[in-house]
């Protein structure tokens, strides 16, 4: 383009003037300017959308990531012990840190925030829920020396792990959620720690959702490689009849096929009555297929089988067939020729299915919370548990942006293989 | 690929097993969603086939669990058929009461939906368009990220902006949700549009405004429906959302599937089953005619 360019430039004195538009303007000023207003037609169009998503959808999630690292229960209503904190950044806590203390547990009291107190503590050190609640109750007939009056009340007061866990939370914005989201925790002396082995339960979780998903992607493609191979060969009116089969399960709702799967798998279910039937289980001993790992595995591997079908079948119907008869005609066998003429040229429609069925096993949350028991939770479970049992938002936060970058990072895989344009429905 | 004369007999077992396999992946496919309409009709409140339906013998079917779908909420459910019956039954059924949320919010966030997506739809698909990649991505992202952690953070915002509780929140969520699948089937239809057409219309005086709605619209109308009705579908469909940001006054047909599956798991769930099989269905011949139609207007197959 450069050289183009340039023997143009070179060439134009000879012509001893540039080219110009009708109006005067150089030639290349006019281009430039129209190219400007397409570009910037094109992208008012797309504008309106953009602000949409970004309100509806960045924003939120951006909040949601601030919400993960910011935390203001405690600061926010305990005013007089957040300033000793900052006053005092190394002393052990005095007299004076127990009376603004006090202070605080009165004034929380009756703002009635001493449950949103206590429940921040309780994140950190189980159990202290009720201390704070407890002693809010009490806290406006607490008498000078402070010390005392709160260790009479509970000796847990003295202790120096909800010290330090008070001393943390008297700053709005803490990394502590990532902390424990990572399994780790904050040691007074040797800094970041990982919990005991048996304490851990997110990382492990993660682990548990990273393989079943990818079981998960392993059996939808030993299902789907047929059955997109037979739709590719077969003549266009037979397959896109067959089409349909696939077709249907992708557009009946989530729930409907989750709760086949529930009626099906149930020991008192459909399945375990044909076994019984033909003689293959005994009726007292009827296969647990539902509410473990099996379930979520069986009914998620049904459901995201389209996602497979799909893509395989979208590239293996451009393969012209000629190839493999070639590789024939040369004295390959039917597997050579299957193994090293047709499968490789199938493998970016392999990748597509199996990175597409992946990221959305990942996330899924309604079959495992309805088929999965307690084995077969998966991470999003967890997030949805902090959300609605344990309130513990922050912590819901810290783990949904720790899964969110997972699976920006599978989509940027994706984007980079095989581009999000050429994602294809039906 | 037919069977050659001259395949062996390894060959030929090879062709039929491989067909064998096939029909039962799709068996594996279709027969979960088949199972529950005969299971629906079941007369008693069990989720496998008794004796009776065996034997097809009429008393073991009933319509009883049909029944429940309207009675189940109703002020009074054992009063005479009449008038009045069905004036209770369109307030206060529970289901009747979520399908038409379902039907209101999935409308209003299609609406929404396709006409924003359609516009940026025309946008994207120019060639001129500046940062395409990194705006199609932002865009499509709401399919990627898991619903879950969309709906983590629409609790967070709409907690702080007022909007939980209210249609106006659910019908903005849905809509964002259905989005990316309006983007990618106009962007698709637009692929093979022939823009001599619209350059055209505009040598001959016609306003952008005219040929938008004269020229381009008609033909890539296919496009817009299929895209509408994914996006519908989508919010149709959705339950996380409506479970983390809506009240009581929002619930939606999967909401009350929900409640039903977590509460009292009964057949009258796979009678709303099977009535969303039958909606599904046709859907998807609705989808694959405009399909049709598309590609025979684009001239893409001979139809």
């Amino acid at each position: 383009m450069a050289d183009i360019a340039d023997t143009g430039m070179a060439s134009a004195p000879a012509r001893a003037e540039t080219l110009k538009t009708a109006d005067g303007t150089p030639l290349k000023a006019a281009l430039a300017h129209a190219a400007k207003r397409a570009r910037r037609r094109a992208f008012l169009l797309v504008a309106p959308l953009l602000a949409f998503v970004v309100l509806t959808f960045v924003a939120p999630i951006g909040q949601m990531l601030y919400r993960s690292v910011a935390n203001d229960g405690f600061s926010a209503n305990m005013p007089n012990l957040v300033r000793w904190f900052a006053e005092n950044p190394e002393t052990e806590p005095d007299e004076s840190a127990y009376a603004a203390l006090a202070a605080d547990l009165a004034l929380a009291a009756e703002a009635r925030t001493i449950g949103v107190v206590g429940t921040r503590i309780n994140y950190d050190v189980s159990g202290t829920r009720s201390l704070f609640t407890s002693a809010g109750r009490r806290a406006a007939r607490l008498e000078a020396p402070y010390r005392e009056a709160l260790l009479d009340l509970d000796e847990e007061w003295g202790s120096p792990a909800l010290w330090s866990a008070m001393r943390a939370a008297s700053a709005a914005h803490t990394p502590n959620f990532y902390i424990a989201a990572l399994d780790r925790q904050v040691d007074p002396e040797e800094g970041i720690v990982s919990v005991p082995e048996d304490q851990r339960i997110y990382v492990p979780l993660f682990w548990r959702t990273m393989m079943i998903s990818a079981v998960i992607a392993g059996i939808c493609l030993l299902l789907g490689f047929p059955v997109a191979h037979l739709l590719a060969t077969l003549p266009m009116r037979l397959s896109n009849l067959l089409m349909i089969l696939v077709l249907l399960p992708f557009w009946t709702s989530l729930l409907v096929r989750t709760t086949s799967w529930m009626v099906l798998l149930q020991s008192e279910g459909v399945v375990n009555d044909v076994l019984v039937s033909f003689g293959i289980v005994a009726d007292d001993a009827r296969i647990q297929m539902m509410y473990n790992q099996a379930g979520t595995i069986i009914a998620m591997t049904h459901i995201l089988l389209p996602f497979m079908i799909l893509p395989l079948y979208s590239v293996m119907r451009t393969i012209p067939p000629s190839y493999v008869r070639a590789a024939r005609s040369l004295g390959a066998n039917n597997w050579t020729a299957f193994w090293r003429v047709y499968v490789p040229q199938t493998v970016p429609g392999i990748g597509a299915g199996v990175l597409l069925v992946f990221i959305l096993a990942v996330g899924y949350y309604i079959t495992p919370a309805l088929v999965g028991g307690s084995s077969g939770q998966l991470f999003s479970n967890m997030i949805a548990f902090h959300m609605t049992r344990s309130l513990n938002w922050s912590m819901a936060a810290a783990l949904a942006a720790l899964l969110l970058g997972a699976i920006l990072l599978l989509y940027w895989l994706y984007d980079r293989l095989i581009g999000i344009d050429n994602m294809k429905f039906g | 690929m037919a069977l050659p004369s001259y395949a062996g007999p390894l060959e030929r077992a090879w062709y039929y097993g491989f067909r064998v396999i096939c029909g039962l992946i799709f068996f594996f496919l279709m027969a979960p969603i088949l199972i529950i309409i005969p299971l629906s009709f079941n007369a008693e409140p069990y989720f496998s086939f008794t004796e009776k339906m065996l034997s097809l013998d009429p008393e073991g079917y009933s319509l009883r669990w049909y029944d429940l779908l309207l009675t189940f909420g109703m002020l009074a459910p054992d009063a005479p058929r009449d008038a009045a019956w069905w004036a209770d039954a369109w307030e206060n059924s529970a289901w009747i009461r979520a399908a038409k949320n379902s039907i209101i919010i999935g409308v209003a966030s299609t609406i929404l939906a396709t006409a924003l997506g359609t516009l940026a739809a025309l946008g994207l698909s120019r060639p001129e368009m500046p940062y395409r990649r990194a705006i199609m991505a932002i865009l499509i992202s709401p399919m990627i990220v898991p619903i879950i952690i969309t709906a983590t953070g629409l609790f967070f915002f709409y907690s702080a902006t007022g909007l939980a509780g209210s249609y106006a929140g659910v019908i903005l969520a849905h809509a964002t949700l259905g989005i990316p699948f309006v983007i990618i089937t106009v962007t698709a239809t637009l692929v093979g549009f022939d823009h001599s057409l619209t350059r055209a219309g505009a040598s001959l005086g016609a306003s952008p405004q005219t040929i938008f709605f004269k020229i381009t619209l008609p033909l890539i109308l296919p496009g817009v429906i299929s895209g509408a009705l994914f996006a519908f579908i989508t919010s149709f469909d959705e339950v996380v959302v409506v479970l983390f940001v809506a009240a009581h006054d929002q619930q939606t047909i999967p909401r009350q599937m929900w409640n039903g599956i977590r509460e009292q798991i009964s057949p009258a769930i796979l009678s709303v089953a099977t009535i969303l099989v039958i909606f599904s269905i046709a859907l998807l011949t609705t989808v694959e005619l405009l399909r049709r139609r598309s590609e025979r207007l684009r001239g893409l197959s001979p139809g």
